[in-house]
């Protein structure tokens, strides 16, 4: 099949073969479970039970609010500890409303998750099903799939792609899953298939993973529409708009969707899961996870329950040989830093990587250079030498115009700059300023509509004021005219 | 040359300057523009709920006081740095960020103990944001407070104080990156 490329991009080192060809291990249920009402993008799910309710696994714990959002369901059976504010897995180390189930060790399903024969159902009610079982994009956007699949309903999909690049170093989960479970991946791509009635499916795998394009290909051979496409292995591959474009060599619009051109993206996980969810009946209530970098005794692949302490995570794995000096979830050149060990895993966690110090590269910042090493590794053909200038400067409206919101915070710039300028750090705080800016706007319109109501009050008021006195007025001189006229008469 | 090429060139000259300094004093009187028409622009952008914080007797007034250069960029606290950034950027100045009150966006809020019920704030904040009536104890609307502090001043019991914003997830920003020194590397 024929390939194109997109322009720039970086080929970092994988750190992919300590992970790589181990079996993924199932890990023990931990006592507790932390379980965030918001893991997804959208509005927090609203939690369903109460402080002492005993739950079964698989069981309703919040269910979804709004058009973009998404249900969260118990892990494990046992108790419901406290529904209360517990620090999420976000820098910032912020609390975020979670869950907490102390976990009674008999893993008890719930009563009535039956399978289904997924031919029996149409294209809305998987996207129902899906929607109901709390799928969310399990590459790390955390989108709800349901959305997303419902979103054809709209546009015309024609191509559906999965998305098996994983071009993070360290990460392997997707990798192991391909090739241990084959063939739930596949039912699941049949079963977006059929949501979407796409013509066509391309498995995308970097070619990083030669056992993982054997097993899939082991599976999907004779199959007309569905085939294993690899890819040459550079980040950012596994970004949606960049594999959209190598595989088929059309450009998504700035500011638009996949799925306006008519192709829609989900990662290997995500499938595997959607057949969880329409063949079993089983919710997104586990995940696996890459638990590496140089800090971890014994990396490896992880299943893990959704909630689980990162503390626990690592323990399972050997915990770590020295003191983490950077502690990530996801990849490095993505990931976001984690505050401490007590954060729980969640849906969009594919990896927690603890670096030491060594392989952390803080070096010191110098002056730009212009050599334009930021501008050839751009993927997205931007110029982060001159917009890192402006940010610098306080410019942030010239930098909107030179494509901050066409960014999407792969890091490519940092990497390359052979000054050490935090290029990426620059655009993520002037995505952050522009919100902040946004918001304090709306609100400024929304105080000055509040305060006309209240000056439309006012005057109201004095007018039904004014109106009610007159009104009195002339019942009173009525009633003395009136009195006037029978004193005459008398 | 002769005299009478002198004259004429002199005689355009002083009619030329003569009729362009008249048509620039019509125009400076015909096309006189009343009110500066940035000042507009900038008291859209002000809360416009009249506080008083700035020192200047309302959102117009203080406006009028940025455009002439009298008052800072910085002088409006419930704007915080957001606004004197935008004011920086509408008027092309530098901002000097060093004069802003380092004081966190605040919200007031009733402290149940004390409210006596009242509702002399109810009728001074500009945004309704005080819901309550005569002996019920009051609440404050967090979304529909601007910060404006009119009704601390105006409470008998000192029970409406104002409390920093809290930052939650959805309002956290990144910093702005410091650049790692020879020192520190």
């Amino acid at each position: 099949m024929k390939l194109f490329q997109f322009r720039g991009g970086v080929h970092p080192a994988g750190h992919k073969a300590a992970t790589t060809d181990k079996t993924t291990r199932q890990m023990p249920i931990p006592q507790r479970l932390y379980i965030p009402l918001q893991q997804h993008i959208g509005a927090p799910a609203e939690p369903v039970v109460a402080v002492g309710e005993q739950v079964r696994k698989g069981q309703l714990l919040a269910h979804s609010q709004g058009m973009i959002s998404a249900p969260v369901h118990a892990p494990t059976s046992g108790q419901i500890v406290a529904i209360t504010e517990h620090p999420a897995p976000h820098p910032s180390g912020l609390p975020v409303r979670t869950v907490v189930l102390a976990s009674d060790g008999e893993d008890r399903w719930l009563d009535g998750l039956t399978p289904t024969d997924p031919q029996s159902l149409s294209a809305e009610e998987i996207a129902t099903r899906v929607g109901a079982a709390g799928i969310v994009g399990m590459g790390g956007a955390t989108f709800p799939a349901a959305v997303k699949l419902k979103l054809s309903a709209r546009n015309k999909i024609h191509t559906v792609i999965l998305n098996g690049g994983e071009c993070e170093p360290y990460l392997t989960c997707d990798d192991r899953l391909m090739q241990e479970k084959p063939a739930e991946i596949l039912a699941g791509v049949k079963l977006i298939l059929q949501a979407t009635a796409a013509q066509r499916a391309y498995l995308v795998v970097e070619d990083n993973k030669p056992a993982a394009i054997a097993a899939l290909q082991a599976v999907c051979s004779g199959l007309p529409n569905i085939s294993v496409v690899p890819v040459p292995a550079r980040y950012p591959m596994g970004s949606e708009k960049h594999m959209i474009q190598t595989v088929t060599g059309l450009e998504v619009p700035a500011g638009g969707l996949g799925a306006d051109i008519g192709i829609l993206v989900h990662n290997m996980g995500t499938a595997y899961a959607i057949h969880q969810a329409i063949s079993q009946g089983q919710p997104l209530i586990s995940r696996i996870l890459t638990v590496g970098g140089g800090a971890i005794r014994e990396p490896q692949n992880v299943s893990v329950l959704i909630g689980t302490p990162l503390q626990d995570v690592i323990d399972f794995c050997g915990g770590l040989t020295e003191p983490a000096a950077r502690l990530l979830m996801g990849g490095p050149m993505m990931g976001q830093i984690m505050p401490d060990l007590s954060v729980p895993v969640v849906k969009g966690s594919s990896g927690i990587i603890a670096l030491t110090a060594a392989e952390v590269a803080d070096r010191e910042t110098m002056p730009c250079i212009r050599c334009g090493s930021c501008v050839r590794a751009c993927p997205n053909g931007l110029l982060p030498l001159q917009m890192a200038a402006q940010i610098k400067a306080g410019e942030l409206d010239k930098v909107v115009d030179f494509g901050l919101v066409d960014c999407v915070s792969c890091g490519c710039c940092s990497y390359v700059c052979p000054s050490h300028i935090p290029l990426v750090q620059y655009f993520n705080y002037a995505k952050g300023e522009l919100a902040a800016r946004q918001q304090a706007k709306h609100k400024a319109q929304e105080n000055k509509k509040l305060i006309e109501l209240r000056q439309e009050r006012l005057a109201r008021e004095q007018r039904v004021k004014a109106e009610a006195a007159a009104q009195r007025k002339a019942e009173a001189e009525a009633k003395k005219k009136a009195k006037a006229a029978a004193v005459a008469q008398v | 040359m002769r005299p009478e090429v002198l004259f004429i060139a002199v005689f355009f000259l002083a009619f030329l300057s003569a009729s362009l300094g008249f048509g620039l004093g019509y125009a400076a009187k015909f096309f006189k523009v009343e009110q500066n028409p940035i000042v507009e622009t900038i008291i859209e952008m002000m809360p416009g709920s009249n506080c008083g914080q700035c020192g200047h007797p309302g959102c117009a007034a203080a406006a009028q006081a940025i455009v002439d250069g009298v008052a800072p960029l910085t002088c409006c606290p419930p704007g915080g740095h957001v606004l004197a950034e935008e004011l920086a950027e509408t008027l092309g100045v530098t901002l000097d960020i060093s004069t802003l009150e380092q004081k966190p966006p605040m919200l007031a809020q009733v402290n149940e103990q004390l409210c006596i019920g009242c509702a002399r704030c109810v009728k001074k904040c500009p945004t309704d944001a005080i819901i309550g009536a005569q002996k019920q104890i009051h609440a404050v609307i967090q979304d529909a407070c601007t910060g404006c502090e009119a009704c601390v001043a105006i409470c008998p019991t000192g029970c409406l104080q104002m409390h920093p914003v809290r930052t939650t997830l959805k309002t956290w920003r990144w910093n702005k990156p410091e650049p790692i020194l020879a020192a520190a590397a």
